[in-house]
């Protein structure tokens, strides 16, 4: 908002409240006040709900304050599926603008209000809905898959995992405090610097990913130290299931790219707030060197998104398809070889800027070789459904859409790795449709395969197929409702984030898109139902063996859900597949002489800590000092308090072991397992 | 690597599994240096701005009309001077003399303390000069490097400062040992940055 | 699956037979070599992806569990043979790809002069390329003819078959200079110059914009580019010449203001040296030119005695955006006196109705 100069305020007002008053409540805009009461009614009544399940107790030792991955994991895929739909209310909110604002009539948002919310929306999908599902998932299933009972930093996953959700929190509350940046979600300069954006919106964007970023690359440390040091005896690197590579990966990547963001980010808010020049006309800033370094995160992000992904993949084929992946060795090596080359290609994020012509083709062709792994990558998981016998299961069915629609996808992508095309693609509804392409094609068809494939594991039932195929179908064919008029429209020279057009001969193809947007709501909405419907219907559904789809990996080797403590014994590995091998081996699931084991405690260190940091990241978006420093000063001062508390661990004695895997073994007996 | 146990040597029922609690190897050092190159990344990333920037003047002032180098040698030396002192704390700490490890780390606290003096003597001086962060892109990339470096200083000393109370309190337990590890890593990390600044910075600002 | 491909096929179909895709049918020659390339690259790339789909539907298909007919090799996992052909057919293409790519960015660089006029004709020797300054305001479009003296906002002419040079700058913020129907996009920075070739190889009233996000006006940042033939270009050119005003160095500070939605308009005058200003951001003359500090600092700055020499941009406050900045813009003061606005005389301004051009 930029309130059209009231009075001045008192410098007591200024002191108290920096540049929050009033006015900053967007009050005047009817549909943010009833998107703040339908929040506030769910709000309340998930409140209230608790309260009188009496749930709070519960809630906050074993969910908020618990340092096991698993219940972290699942905590990140909760906030992952409740900031998807913020997202996705955005881009129905966009496609609707669109399908409306033609000629004469201006659609029903304002540009401020349009602007905000494609700069939500991009931020939101990329930061809080696809970061929170990939980090959700390895936190769960990595240290499974690697026969650990932890992580390695147990308390740091727990603190990783605030920090993000504070970030969520800022981004959250600057839509009814305020307002989000208008810049686009990579928030360029000098456009988002403090002369052109002179609002809150770029320093809720700045504080939300820096606080965000924050838990990001402490999760990225954690997981990389996990893998390289707890695995269980036996699997050297090259035994690892190709899930934990890219696991690997996609850490050293997240290690090595978020600094970069973190830097620029800093150096954009020391511009905003302390009227520094890196990126402003005058005083010898230079606006390029932001653009430069933000694709320098912003490039091997995508592949920090989509790696995962293409590991849940390779272990959804193998299984479905009762069969070792085809060309382990060489899915390695192109999962390395991605994540090296992911760091030579920032540039053709805008080959239109002017580089000079070598520059521009070293940077495409760059870009077309890692079409080379992937393409090999593609290719192994063909060959490995090739004399297999594949259960259509429904991770399998993501698996198979995943398949047709992303090729598709890094078809468009090598096209506008060349340069000249390129000049006529960017920017236009083209390049919007080719990265949903990936990035729905990839990661969220990706992420359903994986909550498809894992649920069981996680919560002991399999998911209800029925509503899981209803799910798979409105998004498959929703995607393509939506974005192929996209692609159509960018050869059409229609370019991205315009709130009105002109031309109403494009009316129709975004009509078409918002219906397609309209059936991606249906899929989210029988995912929701998907997940109701399969805890109605949990006993019908429960799955004992621990093992529902005959498994490979080690996961598969212990109870759904696994115990606390994952593994009563540590297994030892002997080749690719453990638990495949495990089970054709003759292994005998251990029914005594159990042994207490060495566990870390939970703690409440890590929410407190990250409430300080969203607090203080609020009061600097305000400008409120005499909370920015009470707030840094408490923080500085809780992580030293914090590192006086040695009490971390524990040893869950044998006898509760014991109990737990009587129970377990009652159980199977029961089933006739 | 994993823990070695010869596994293909194990045979019958403990072919799949270990019976006996295993140790997993202690990861914070690796963990640690992660960080800390993480964090060398983000000083890459100043660096870089500088170099492109750090000839905008915005027709005011260069380093050679700001910095004086002598007072910069005698700050390098302080923060050499910490490290070494450093040093002397971990080898008693491989003696296992608590003592003696707490003078040498108040002894490296105090040059940090010099360090950080006169750096922000240098920043009151020049901001004085009307040579702020905000005058030109390249003073907006000389505070910013070298105060982003004499923030990790501080909360070198912050950290610092609180294993002293924790050595009091506790001696050289495991976790006391593995955190002055930490902090030794970090603070000659501190160090090579602080190399790099003096070169890049002040020696290559003035002398070209 | 298949049902979900042939429906988006139909949809496809029947979308397309009633649009114009610009991109692959453009009147610039320029253009039309981009939507080339867009096509051939294609071609290239289905290659291997339509084998690879084919596969993927086939073997999903016959290795279904329920055919148990078909052979099934649990083990079944290696093949030096197949993964030689996996890694080295993505190769290939992307070596043919690759080396497309390497000489058409080098052929169709926007800095690079044209050399031919379309695919069958080169560039005459005698014809002189029609120069165009291009300044991005918030959020419209300055178009200035140095060789006439004149300018337009939001509406541009080019003559048909005459190569075009455009210089490209900004005023505040980056935008993306964008006609689809003669060229692909190329920012335009503010204190930064970009360039471009490119030719109209058809008469026509087309469309152009600005494809980079700029700002709340930005979804109306757009201007005719009207291609002409010789004669009626000239004929345009002295339509604009009559036109009564004049854009001097106030005119330019009232225009850079933001606004949005801006009709075309036309300046019968222009003062000399404005682009020039405009890309070095002192058109306010108490500024100091980019080009000038950027000299100074190349000499090692003006030292402690220049530090002062700065100061709030106060009265210019409209120039931004949001009326409630605490904080008022500053800037480097000019150390010399700027001559008075001078117009422009045109000597010898090119008229293309008499070019005759090569066949």
């Amino acid at each position: 908002m930029t309130p059209a100069s009231a009075e001045p305020r008192s410098e007591l007002a200024t002191l108290l409240f920096g540049r929050l008053s009033l006015d900053s409540i967007p009050y005047q805009e009817p549909i943010i006040v009833v998107t703040f009461l339908v929040a506030a009614l769910a709000g309340i009544s998930v409140l209230t709900w608790i309260t009188r399940a009496r749930a709070w107790g519960w809630l906050w030792r074993d969910w908020f304050c618990s340092i096991d991955h698993k219940k972290i994991g699942v905590m990140y895929m909760v906030l992952g599926f409740v900031m998807l739909l913020r997202g996705f209310a955005d881009a129905i909110m966009m496609r609707a603008q669109q399908a409306m604002a033609f000629g004469d009539s201006a659609g029903y948002l304002p540009p401020h209000h349009y602007d905000q919310i494609f700069t939500a929306h991009g931020v939101i999908m990329i930061f809080f809905v696809a970061m929170p599902f990939v980090t959700g998932l390895m936190n769960y299933i990595v240290p499974l898959q690697i026969g650990a009972r932890d992580v390695a930093f147990p308390f740091l996953n727990n603190f990783s995992f605030w920090m993000t959700t504070a970030g969520a929190a800022l981004v959250m509350a600057s839509l009814f405090i305020g307002e989000f940046a208008t810049t686009g979600w990579l928030a360029f300069p000098p456009l988002s610097g403090a002369d052109y954006s002179p609002g809150v919106g770029v320093d809720y964007y700045i504080w939300a990913l820096q606080i965000a970023g924050v838990g990001t690359l402490l999760s990225g440390v954690n997981l990389i130290v996990t893998i390289v040091k707890m695995r269980a005896p036996g699997m050297s690197l090259m035994k690892m299931p190709v899930f934990t590579w890219t696991a690997l990966c996609t850490n050293v990547l997240i290690v090595a790219a978020f600094p970069v963001l973190t830097a620029v980010l800093l150096l954009l808010g020391l511009d905003r707030t302390v009227g520094t020049n890196f990126f402003t006309n005058d005083f010898g800033g230079n606006p390029m060197m932001y653009v430069n370094m933000i694709w320098i995160w912003g490039h091997p992000e995508v592949y920090i998104l989509i790696l995962p992904l293409f590991g849940v993949f390779s272990e959804v084929v193998s299984t479905f398809a009762g069969k070792r992946l085809f060309g382990y060795t060489s899915m390695v090596y192109a999962t390395v070889v991605i994540t090296i080359l992911s760091y030579l290609v920032w540039l053709h994020h805008f080959f239109t800027m002017g580089s000079g012509a070598s520059v521009n083709s070293f940077f495409g062709i760059t870009t077309m070789i890692i079409s080379i792994p992937t393409g090999a990558k593609l290719f192994n998981w063909l060959f490995t459904m090739y004399r297999g016998r594949i259960r259509f299961e429904l991770p399998m069915l993501w698996m198979m859409g995943f398949m047709f629609t992303f090729v598709v996808g890094g078809m468009t992508g090598v096209l506008l790795a060349v340069p000249p095309a390129d000049f006529v693609l960017h920017n236009s509804l083209f390049l919007i449709a080719h990265f949903h392409n990936v990035i729905i094609g990839g990661v969220v068809f990706g992420v359903f395969a994986a909550i498809s494939y894992w649920y069981p594991k996680v919560f002991g039932y399999k998911l209800d197929v029925f509503w899981g195929k209803a799910s798979f179908w409105c998004w498959q064919i929703g995607f393509l409702f939506a974005f192929m008029p996209l692609y159509v429209l960018g050869l059409m020279g229609v370019t991205r984030r315009v709130s009105h057009f002109e031309d109403t001969s494009l009316q129709p193809f975004f009509i078409v898109a918002a219906f397609g947007a309209v059936l991606i709501g249906c899929g989210i909405l029988a995912s929701l139902i998907q997940f109701y419907v399969s805890y109605q219907r949990r006993e019908q559904l429960r799955d004992v063996s621990g093992d529902p789809w005959d498994g490979r990996t080690l996961e598969w080797a212990t109870a759904s859900p696994p115990p606390d403590y994952n593994f009563a014994f540590t297994p030892r590995v002997h080749d690719i597949d453990a638990w495949w091998d495990m089970k054709r081996g003759g292994y005998v699931r251990p029914t005594s002489g159990f042994i207490a084991i060495h566990m870390p405690r939970g703690t409440s260190a890590g929410i407190i800590l990250a409430g300080i940091s969203a607090v203080l990241g609020f009061a600097l978006i305000w400008h409120i000092w005499w909370l920015a420093v009470s707030g840094f000063a408490g923080l500085v001062g809780f992580a030293i308090f914090h590192t006086f508390n040695l009490n971390r661990d524990f040893h869950i004695p044998a006898d509760e072991v014991t109990r737990v895997e009587d129970a377990r073994t009652r159980a199977l007996a029961a089933t006739g397992a | 690597m994993s823990a070695h146990t010869s596994t293909m040597a194990v045979e019958g029922a403990d072919r799949w599994l270990v019976r006996e609690e295993l140790h997993a190897q202690p990861g914070t050092m690796l963990g640690f240096w992660l960080y800390l190159m993480s964090d060398c990344l983000i000083f890459a990333c100043l660096f870089a701005m500088y170099g492109v920037v750090g000839g905008n003047y915005a027709a005011g002032p260069s380093p050679k009309d700001l910095f004086e180098l002598p007072l910069v040698a005698v700050n390098t030396a302080m923060l050499l001077f910490s490290s070494i002192t450093y040093g002397f704390a971990m080898i008693e700490m491989q003696r296992r003399r608590v003592n003696a490890t707490i003078g040498w780390l108040a002894v490296t606290g105090l040059f940090g303390l010099v360090f950080l003096g006169i750096e922000l003597y240098e920043f009151h001086h020049l901001i004085h000069e009307g040579a702020g962060p905000q005058r030109s892109a390249f003073l907006s990339a000389f505070f910013t490097l070298v105060g982003t470096h004499g923030l990790h200083v501080s909360f070198g000393i912050v950290w610092l400062v609180t294993l002293i109370v924790q050595l009091k309190r506790w001696g050289l337990t495991d976790s006391t040992r593995r955190r002055l590890a930490c902090l030794s890593m970090f603070w000659h990390f501190l160090d090579l940055i602080w190399i790099g600044v003096f070169t890049y910075v002040y020696l290559m600002g003035v002398l070209r | 699956m298949r049902l979900a491909s042939t429906a988006s096929l139909i949809l496809m179909a029947s979308l397309l037979s009633g649009c114009n895709l610009v991109t692959l049918n453009a009147s610039g020659d320029v253009a039309r070599q981009q939507g080339d390339l867009i096509v051939v690259s294609t071609v290239l790339m289905l290659l291997i992806v339509v084998p690879v789909m084919i596969l993927t539907g086939w073997f999903a298909w016959h290795y279904r569990a329920s055919n148990k007919r078909a052979t099934y090799a649990p083990d079944w996992h290696h093949s030096t043979q197949l993964e030689l052909v996996i890694w080295s057919a993505p190769l290939l293409i992307i070596i043919a790809l690759g080396a497309v790519t390497w000489i058409s960015t080098h052929t169709l660089d926007p800095f690079r002069k044209l050399d031919r006029l379309d695919a069958a004709r080169s560039v005459p020797a005698d014809v002189k390329p029609l120069k165009v300054q291009v300044v991005a305001l918030d959020w419209k479009w300055l178009f200035i003819y140095p060789d006439y003296g004149i300018a337009t906002v939001n509406e541009m002419a080019a003559p048909v078959d005459v190569p075009i040079e455009f210089q490209l700058t900004a005023s505040t913020v980056m935008n993306t200079f964008y006609v689809p129907t003669l060229a692909g996009m190329i920012y335009t920075m503010p204190a930064m110059e970009t360039r471009l070739h490119a030719v109209i190889n058809k008469a026509g009233d087309y469309e152009g914009l600005s494809a980079h996000y700029s700002g709340a006006g930005f979804s109306d940042m757009r201007f005719r580019f009207k291609g002409m033939d010789g004669a009626a270009f000239d004929q345009w050119v002295a339509q604009v010449r009559e036109a009564p005003a004049e854009l001097n160095r106030d005119e330019y500070l009232k225009l850079e203001r933001p606004s949005a939605k801006e009709a075309a308009r036309h300046y019968g005058r222009v003062v000399e040296g404005l682009y020039d200003a405009a890309l070095n951001l002192c058109v306010d003359t108490t500024k100091m030119c980019m080009r000038d500090m950027m000299a100074i600092d190349a000499r090692g700055g003006l030292g402690l005695a220049n530090v002062y020499n700065v100061a709030r941009l106060s009265h210019d406050a409209e120039r931004r955006r949001g009326q409630d900045v605490a904080r008022p813009d500053s800037y480097v003061t000019s150390l010399c006196t700027v001559p008075p606005d001078a117009y422009m005389s045109p000597v010898d301004p090119p008229s293309y109705g008499r070019v005759r051009l090569a066949p």
